[in-house]
């Protein structure tokens, strides 16, 4: 559990370094990230829904899908 | 009960986060959009049923109102209950209204949701605010969630408790190529006050009885500290015009359980008005400290507990979803869409037996289920 922990902070530190650079993608460039397919979510009760029968039903919790998921599209 | 309680706090801030991170877009405000839901959820035994209607409205260009009513309509002969007590049902209702407000680059969301069954009463206050940074490439997300849940138990009057949930999240997007977007979520849960599940018991080793066993309730602990972390990524595969998505969550806690879950998805447009989709989800976690599926004698130790949510388990599921598009040309609305979403869901317990099928006491075949999750709902832009 350490050792993932470990990377995953790893990719998250990875993550945050593309921050410190010029944007590398441009706003005419971004027509694939805003198709809907691409969204985190794209039906959100849908979603909410199915996390709740999880949630309802396992020991773990939270984090059950990654937050402010703009893609920067418009 | 301890389901519920999860429901409380968890449903309503994961709908909030949804519905910021369903925008599609970084500081927009979410899509005007209303969802008219029929869920349905059939396995070990429950049944669970009902409505979820969401309407998502803006005030002018700054302001977004969200309003979301839900129910619950829950029969129960599970495996606790058929072992311990008698099949129930019961009706919970559930009403969120949602805020947010766009300035610049800044959007801000406010939540409340209050939730009403016979036995259980929750109200839970979210916040949250998001920033776009680096040309639009990154979004930063933080948030708070406060739940004040009130359990009173059905057939005795003198029973009421309380529990506080104290939910703390902080989330990044970022768009790494052009077909590439990935984002990482770290939140962390406080539970205090009354966390057990007034109904459920644990048995424990007793040689005087027919069964070899007798029932005592659980007795957990007051507090319960927990943190995960999810890193998820979507990629655009531009020779199909389609799209793959993973994730994995790692999760720990104070009551010693330690999870990890694994999500893998592939969506699909077809013809004009088609899309498709398929995922694979994988739960393993390992079971709570004080834990037990059959324990030693009668108070044998501060903490007990069988609630087979907190044992050492498996869940594997499929999911296909099919999605069809109408309404471009429609004055009333920009688009609509039909959609039907279907999930096989098989658990699979490595300490949790089957009392109902007998057997040596301690020895009786491990339980498993299958639960099959249904949506059909239908969903219009305006």
């Amino acid at each position: 559990m350490r050792a993932n922990l470990n990377l995953l902070c790893t990719c998250s530190l990875l993550l945050l370094a593309g921050c410190a650079t010029e944007p590398w993608v441009k706003p005419y460039e971004r027509a694939n990230l805003a198709n809907p397919i691409m969204s985190f979510n794209r039906d959100p009760v849908s979603a909410s829904y199915l996390h709740h029968v999880y949630d309802s039903r396992e020991g773990a919790r939270g984090a059950g899908i990654a937050s402010g998921g703009g893609c920067g599209c418009n | 009960m301890p389901l519920r309680r999860l429901v409380s706090l968890r449903l309503p801030g994961l709908l909030l986060v949804l519905l910021a991170a369903g925008k599609g877009a970084a500081a927009v405000l979410p899509e005007e959009r209303a969802d008219l839901l029929y869920h349905r959820y059939d396995g070990g035994g429950v049944k669970v049923d009902g409505p979820s209607v969401l309407v998502r409205k803006n005030l002018g260009s700054s302001v977004s109102l969200g309003l979301n009513y839900y129910v619950d309509r829950v029969t129960s002969a599970s495996i606790d209950v058929v072992t311990t007590a008698s099949e129930y049902t019961e009706k919970r209702t559930e009403q969120s209204v949602f805020v947010d407000y766009l300035r610049e680059k800044t959007t801000m969301s406010l939540g409340y949701t209050r939730s009403e069954e016979s036995d259980f009463d929750a109200s839970t206050a979210s916040v949250g605010i998001s920033q776009d940074l680096f040309g639009d490439l990154t979004t930063v997300s933080i948030g708070f969630a406060y739940g004040d849940n009130d359990i009173s138990k059905n057939g005795d009057d003198n029973f009421h408790e309380n529990a506080k949930v104290r939910s703390y999240r902080v989330g990044l997007s970022q768009i790494l190529t052009r077909n590439l977007v990935m984002s990482i979520a770290y939140e962390s849960i406080i539970d205090d006050g009354y966390l057990n599940n007034p109904y459920r018991s644990v048995r424990y080793r007793d040689a005087g009885t027919s069964l070899g066993y007798a029932y005592q309730p659980e007795v957990y602990p007051d507090t319960r500290n927990s943190s995960a972390i999810a890193l998820r990524g979507n990629y655009f595969l531009e020779q199909w015009g389609s799209a793959v998505n993973a994730g994995v969550r790692f999760y720990e806690d104070n009551w010693g359980i330690d999870a990890i879950t694994y999500e893998l998805g592939y969506t699909f447009p077809y013809a004009e008005n088609w899309i498709f989709e398929a995922s694979l989800r994988r739960h393993e976690q390992n079971e709570a400290d004080f834990y037990s599926d059959l324990f030693p004698y009668q108070n044998a130790q501060n903490y007990l507990a069988r609630d087979k949510e907190l044992s050492n388990f498996t869940s594997t599921a499929f999911g296909v979803g099919a999605s069809y598009e109408f309404g471009r040309s429609w004055s009333l609305i920009d688009r609509g869409s039909l959609n039907f979403q279907y999930d096989w869901i098989y658990f699979d317990y490595n300490d949790f037996r089957d009392l109902e099928e007998g057997g040596a006491v301690g020895e009786e075949p491990e339980y498993s289920f299958s639960a099959y999750v249904t949506r059909i709902f239908a969903s219009f832009w305006f």
